[in-house]
């Protein structure tokens, strides 16, 4: 741990929807800069609630929420949080409003106050940056699932902000898609906060796990375990390869390969 | 629903050969719509309107509408119309020319039939070559160019964007009702679970244009859009306004002038 001033800084954090039980009681989280969290929780743990916290998008029951340096409550004092901590929403549809995929990704530069051509300079930039060469003018609903995550991704890093938030990222998407996003995520400088059931995601990017229970944080140890016991594998390959092998052996935590996993 | 998605698929994937209409500036286009509506809807004379019908025939051609589905879209409307048609004969006070029965025939009435068909397909013929071949996004930011207000165009926007998603949120819907054996027919289940459908559609419309606007602010929207980008109309654009204004004047001349009876 640095002893460096936190991103953000929780203390006490209540928070309930309204009819509904208490999701947070008594709260506490600290993310640093360049550290890469991850929190994992069962469905409806609050996972998804929390980062929207963060970013002031629901405002909590109790306790304190300080963002870069600052205590925040009010709409405005997220304005900030908001350009400097870049929320990827869970469903790629809901971020990507704009019909072109240029305009989408410039329209973070352009709330930030910069000129049409700087806003339009630095989406054609990022872009570039994560391999989307000529997708400026492509329709953004016509886009597959693996795109519109990249492009979701762009739009949120045009705004050069200092921390992710990043809800289920992977979700839904394929092994390529999910490798090359992974790969992306890995080489940013950013801190990053993500929600994922994804264990993958978590094992290559977190470096700090914390569990979301009975509404409290608590600090988890994540490690690899290393197994030998016999166990089968899913191999999935046309039926014109499936040609003869047979069992290998894996010593020390081989991942299995995962096909068509629930979202 | 789907009409709108299929513009949306033409201008995408681009029409196959666009006319000399599409290279106009679309705020002339939509400007000329209106302006043509206008001069059709005042004019009374039969001849005249006509001319106004060939007028908008021509602009058809040089947008070159594919003529199926542009004669099926004109059909729907003037269907739409038969009802109201069938009966302004009968209605319209004014000398009788028949009867049907103890009904008698207005030489009136049947003059103003002929003229609301006449003005109809004329203006719906013109926007559909003028404004229905301009793709959506392009026409929600020339209506913005054109100050209509902001909510109105940005909802135009958001619903071009949003169609799709919709529905395929209503297929997923029926599909997982067929999936449990669903047959619509006549009785009160059918009724009520469509009810529940587009209850549920709705359901999540709104939840979702919440997340919209969710992730609009995370972006650091705060209620201000900024607007599009359009750049002036060029010399051939307001040489196409020119020539067709010249001949809306024309005729709205000529009828304002009685020079041609009706």
């Amino acid at each position: 741990m640095r002893p460096v001033e936190p991103l953000f800084s929780l203390r006490g954090i209540g928070f309930g929807y309204p009819g509904g039980k208490r999701i947070f009681e008594s709260l506490d989280f600290d993310l640093r800069p360049g550290e890469r969290v991850a929190i994992v929780g069962g469905n409806g743990a609050g996972k998804t609630t929390l980062l929207h916290l963060l970013v002031g998008l629901r405002k909590p029951a109790a306790g304190r929420l300080s963002a870069f340096g600052r205590e925040r409550c009010r709409e405005a004092d997220f304005r900030e949080v908001r350009a400097r901590a870049g929320l990827l929403f869970q469903d790629a549809d809901d971020q990507l409003f704009c019909p072109t995929v240029l305009e989408d990704v410039a329209f973070g530069p352009l709330n930030l106050g910069k000129s049409r051509e700087e806003a339009r300079h630095i989406a054609l930039k990022t872009l570039a940056t994560l391999g989307l060469h000529g997708f400026g003018e492509r329709i953004t609903h016509k886009l597959s699932g693996g795109e519109k995550r990249m492009v979701t991704l762009a739009a949120v890093l045009a705004m050069q902000p200092d921390a992710l938030l990043l809800d289920e990222p992977t979700n839904g998407l394929d092994t390529a898609a999910h490798d090359r996003l992974v790969e992306h995520l890995d080489s940013l400088p950013q801190a990053m906060l993500l929600v994922s059931h994804d264990g993958r995601l978590v094992e290559r990017l977190a470096e700090r796990v914390v569990l979301l229970q009975d509404g409290r944080l608590h600090e988890a140890h994540a490690h690899l375990h290393p197994h030998r016991h016999g166990h089968t594998h899913l191999h999935i390959h046309p039926l014109s390869a499936a040609g003869d092998h047979g069992s290998t052996t894996h010593d020390l935590l081989d991942e299995p390969l995962e096909v068509g996993r629930p979202g | 629903m789907s009409g709108l998605a299929t513009a949306d698929c033409r201008g995408a994937g681009g029409s196959p050969t666009p006319g000399l209409v599409q290279g106009i500036e679309p705020r002339i286009r939509i400007v000329m719509a209106a302006a043509f509506a206008i001069v059709a809807v005042t004019l009374q004379s039969l001849p005249l309107l006509a001319l106004t019908i060939s007028l908008a025939a021509t602009l058809a051609v040089l947008a070159r509408l594919p003529a199926g589905p542009t004669l099926r879209r004109i059909l729907g409307l003037d269907a739409f119309m038969v009802p109201i048609l069938l009966f302004l004969p009968f209605t319209v006070p004014g000398a009788p020319i028949a009867a049907v029965g103890p009904f008698a025939i207005s030489a009136e009435g049947i003059h103003q039939a002929v003229q609301i068909v006449l003005t109809a397909n004329a203006v719906v013929l013109a926007v559909l070559a003028l404004v229905g071949t301009i793709e959506p996004a392009t026409l929600g930011h020339a209506l913005l160019g054109l100050g209509v207000p902001e909510t109105l165009a940005r909802m135009l926007l958001l619903t071009v964007r949003y169609i799709a998603v919709l529905r395929e949120e209503f297929d997923r819907l029926r599909l997982a009702m067929r999936a449990r054996a669903f047959r619509p027919a006549g009785d009160t289940h059918t009724w009520k679970s469509y009810g529940y459908l587009f209850g549920m559609l709705l359901v999540r419309s709104f939840e979702r244009a919440e997340r919209i606007l969710d992730a609009m602010k995370c972006r650091g929207f705060a209620g201000h859009w900024f607007p599009a980008e359009v750049p002036p109309p060029a010399a051939r654009d307001w040489a196409f306004a020119g020539i067709l204004a010249a001949a809306l004047l024309a005729i709205g001349g000529c009828a304002a002038a009685g020079l041609v009876a009706g």
